[in-house]
């Protein structure tokens, strides 16, 4: 068994110091370790800003891509090998501004990755410009004079996609977020979990103490169901999406993996991949 | 009796024109015929004029011809637009429902032959295509038995009724044009084929075969004329052993995803044409700098933007060269017949693991569609080989915080590679400059270290690989060296004994290996050759331009054609003429 320390290296983080994402990296590590897994086993694939750093900091197989890019990524390794672990990760900017068109199909393909979204609604790392997540008049370097367009409602969004899981947590929750995080990897089948991660540098707007003020914990309303989407969609649309837990999970709907012809537990990477001259005189012999 | 002839099929898009083709060379491919096909299509489902050319020949025959002997048409657009093209004595077999005429001048003869009537006399309009399948078995000389097995490989599942309804069409079509033309025709009638069983395929089929034989198991796809097939064919075939084609939201995801496959351990690919390959470009350099194993088809087509997007073009050649930003290692392959997609396929696989660099095999359309007649595939020659990949899974193990060495600078480039899920494998991989073990590194010194051990890797593959250029050198001092790219082979083939008839020597290389760039192979044949054109298919000379910058060479001519058709070869011949 390996414990949460057999995921950390020896890299610093280069976010800054309070940056939220350190609690997220904190939680993935925590997470892996609670749900079994050792760091062999798992693979992060993460995308281009502050948080796409992340797979470099956590002690597993980690594949630093190209900006927008993790989830096509993560889904190609799950493919050629089932038995990983899958995380994916980046920022609001990487995986709802250039990468959206990745999420959304994501989302209704439903391949077994657990994709962790590290949401400061700003970019970070090009030094403060508005994202799709900023709210209508957020001043930035793009925006002088305030944002005129509307922010995107994500787990919305995720649920009209047919998300399977869809969660949304809170960093400084480490808690809540591990356990997200662990329900998540254990869920079979494409897992979203939008973490808010204040940008303490460039966003003064959502600072921790917004948040501590905003978010509303779905385990204090009363007979919250998670496997209702209906009351899914109409919490989100009541607390204008600021809320925390997990929102949707639906069980029963099956994985990509698993629906696919003829497709083996066993991975693909280790399966032998030469024909006999049988098998070949058969392909070709279609041909005639 | 003849030993070749070319026939072509036209009429309105969605009409059966294509199942009218492929019946007809399917049972001519079956008794030993030699064929080859050009599909003239629009970017639409129904409606507009489409036709498909077929040669058919006695001996193995790799372009489409200049001239038409018969021409079938289910509307008068189709004699309009094609006319032109006939032989003196050329025959046009047109439906007689349109009231077929020939334009003035015309030198053919014309049958009007009523195609859809006896159709559906017979049952269904629907079998007008057999009828004319029929006719031209009558002008051929050609028993309609030879049909028979064809028909039932196409309708058996529709049941034995419609087999023989079939059949009758085409027997039905053969008889009235044996009465309608009896002494009036010329001589249409084949020389007998050796018999022999051989393949019939487009080169797409002959990629998706290479690309399965060659260990491929994943594909991420995004659907694109005029590389679908590629796709379609393994959805088909790749669940019975054990793999999977996934079509995607777009093509950044699919080159994305392959790559993530391939670092995962799985031999994958994907394939599009220009637009897509446009947007690859960033992933591309992902694969080049992670060094991750990639395998990427691009069958060109009419560029730019959306441009021809079912025509003939060969202009993506410096963008799959030169398209990604900053510098990598890449392989351009360029096959230069059907067989040689299949072989290079699965040499591309190898490539792509031996050097840990992306692999782009870039077709044209008319290698990629045109459907052709195919010596046998050599199963013997199949090789897998990957490269450094290591998969004994006893890798010393590693000290705490210490990753393997993934980018480990070695002699020829080239470090030992694991995939995810090996024990003591553990490492970093990004698009960022990294160190030995991937972790990011913005050292000057760690940056030329790791630039120049990419940039070596590829320093003896124009050396290792087979035939870069295929070398027709007839002469030691030639007059002519002519230089083509992909599908124009066989037409620059056929024009060459043309040009020696008239004296001139002229030697030919088609260049299978665009980049690294084969300047030794090629420096040897422009060595002995007073003149050098290149014949390609866009409007820059994009290959003459690589020579100009490669070779030592005083001049290269350039024979260019981007009207969105292949050379004919008689265009090829009288621009070789000019030169002298």
């Amino acid at each position: 068994m390996a414990t949460f320390k057999d995921f950390r290296n020896n890299v610093k983080p280069n976010w800054c110091p309070g940056c939220g994402d350190f609690s997220i990296q904190a939680a993935i590590q925590r997470a892996a370790a609670n749900v079994g897994v050792i760091p062999e086993e798992l693979a992060v694939v993460s995308g281009i800003g502050c948080s796409g750093r992340i797979s470099g900091y956590i002690n597993s197989y980690g594949l630093h891509g190209i900006h927008g890019r993790s989830l096509p990524i993560a889904q190609g390794v799950k493919m050629a090998n089932r038995e990983l672990t899958v995380i994916a990760s980046g920022g609001d900017g990487d995986g709802f501004a250039i990468g959206m068109g990745h999420t959304i199909h994501a989302i209704r393909r439903n391949i077994d990755v657990t994709y962790i979204v590290m949401d400061n609604q700003i970019y970070g790392l090009t030094k403060g410009q508005t994202s799709p997540r900023s709210e209508m008049g957020f001043k930035t370097k793009s925006t002088p004079a305030g944002s005129i367009e509307s922010s995107l409602s994500v787990m919305e969004m995720a649920l009209t996609a047919g998300g399977s899981f869809v969660a949304q947590s809170f960093s400084s929750d480490l808690k809540e977020l591990t356990s997200l995080i662990e329900q998540g990897i254990n869920h079979k089948g494409f897992s979203l979990i939008n973490v808010f991660s204040p940008c303490v540098t460039f966003n003064k707007v959502n600072t921790y103490d917004w948040f501590k003020e905003n978010l509303t914990s779905l385990s204090t309303i009363e007979d919250y169901d998670p496997h209702n989407r209906m009351q899914a969609m109409n919490t989100l649309m009541e607390h204008d999406g600021l809320v925390t837990g997990l929102i949707y999970q639906n069980k029963e709907k099956p994985s990509y993996e698993s629906l696919v012809t003829g497709f083996k537990d066993e991975a693909l990477s280790s399966q032998d991949i030469s024909l006999n001259q049988e098998q070949f005189d058969k392909l070709a012999a279609e041909f005639m | 009796m003849i030993n070749q002839l070319s026939w072509k099929v036209g009429g309105q898009q969605g009409e059966g024109i294509e199942s009218t083709g492929e019946i007809f060379s399917m049972a001519l491919n079956r008794q030993g015929y030699y064929l080859y096909g050009y599909r003239h299509f629009s970017s639409r489902i129904k409606g507009g004029h489409t036709n498909n050319k077929i040669r058919v020949s006695t001996s193995a025959t790799n372009s489409i011809s200049d001239d038409l002997d018969i021409l079938v048409a289910f509307d008068q657009e189709t004699i309009d637009v094609n006319h032109h093209e006939l032989s003196t004595g050329g025959v046009v077999i047109g439906d007689s429902k349109f009231g077929p005429k020939l334009p003035e001048g015309s030198h053919a003869k014309l049958f009007a032959v009523p195609f859809t009537e006896i159709a559906t006399e017979l049952g269904t309009s629907l079998m007008k295509n057999m009828v004319a399948v029929g006719a031209s078995a009558s002008l051929l000389g050609i028993n309609t038995d030879i049909f028979q097995s064809v028909v039932e490989q196409i309708f058996l599942k529709k049941g034995e009724a419609v087999v023989s309804k079939n059949m009758d069409a085409i027997r039905t079509g053969m008889e009235y044009f044996e009465k309608e033309s009896q002494g009036n025709v010329g001589d249409f009638k084949l020389a007998e084929a050796d018999g022999q069983s051989r393949l019939f395929m487009i080169g797409n089929d002959a990629l998706a075969l290479g690309a399965l034989t060659g260990g491929a198991r994943f594909m991420p796809a995004y659907p694109i004329t005029p590389a679908s097939e590629i796709m379609e064919y393994l959805i088909k075939k790749l669940p019975e052993y054990g793999g999977t084609v996934i079509q995607t939201e777009d093509e950044i995801a699919a080159c994305t995803m392959a790559i993530g496959a391939n670092y995962a351990g799985v031999r994958s690919l994907t394939a599009s044409a220009g637009p897509g390959l446009s947007l690859m470009m960033e992933a591309i350099g992902l694969s080049g700098i992670t060094e991750t194993p990639l395998v990427i088809v691009d069958t060109q087509r009419g560029g730019p933007s959306t441009g021809l997007p079912t025509k003939q073009e060969q202009s993506d050649i410096f963008a799959m060269i030169y398209g990604t930003h900053g510098e990598i290692p890449k392989v351009v392959m360029a096959p230069s017949s059907v067989e040689e997609a299949f072989y290079d396929a699965i040499e591309a696989f190898n490539i792509a693991e031996e050097y840990q660099v992306p692999v782009i095999i870039v077709t044209d359309l008319a290698l990629s569609l045109g459907k052709q007649t195919v010596n046998p595939l050599d199963f013997e020659k199949v090789d897998i080989r990957r490269g450094k990949l290591d998969t004994t899974e006893e890798l010393p193990e590693l000290d705490k915080g210490v990753y393997f060495k993934r980018y480990e600078v070695t002699e020829d480039g080239v470090s030992k590679r694991v995939i995810p899920g090996m024990k003591h494998g553990l490492h970093h991989v990004t698009g960022v400059e990294h160190n030995e073990q991937g972790k990011p590194s913005e050292s000057p010194e760690n940056r030329k270290a790791q630039m120049d051990k990419r940039m070596r890797k590829l320093a003896p593959l124009a050396d290792r690989f087979p035939n870069p250029v295929l070398k027709f050198e007839n002469h030691d001092e030639a007059d002519l060296l002519v230089i083509g790219v992909n599908s124009t082979r066989g037409t620059i083939q056929e024009a060459l004994p043309r040009l020696e008839k008239e004296g001139l020597k002229v030697n030919h290389g088609q260049i299978r290996l665009l980049h690294p760039f084969p300047t030794e192979a090629l420096q040897s044949m422009i060595d002995k050759a007073k003149k050098v054109v290149v014949v390609e298919n866009n409007a820059t000379g994009q290959v003459a331009q690589l020579i100009k910058m490669n070779n030592k060479v005083d001049k290269v001519e350039s024979i260019l054609k981007y009207d969105g058709n292949p050379f004919l070869p008689s265009e090829i011949h009288n621009e070789c003429k000019e030169l002298f």
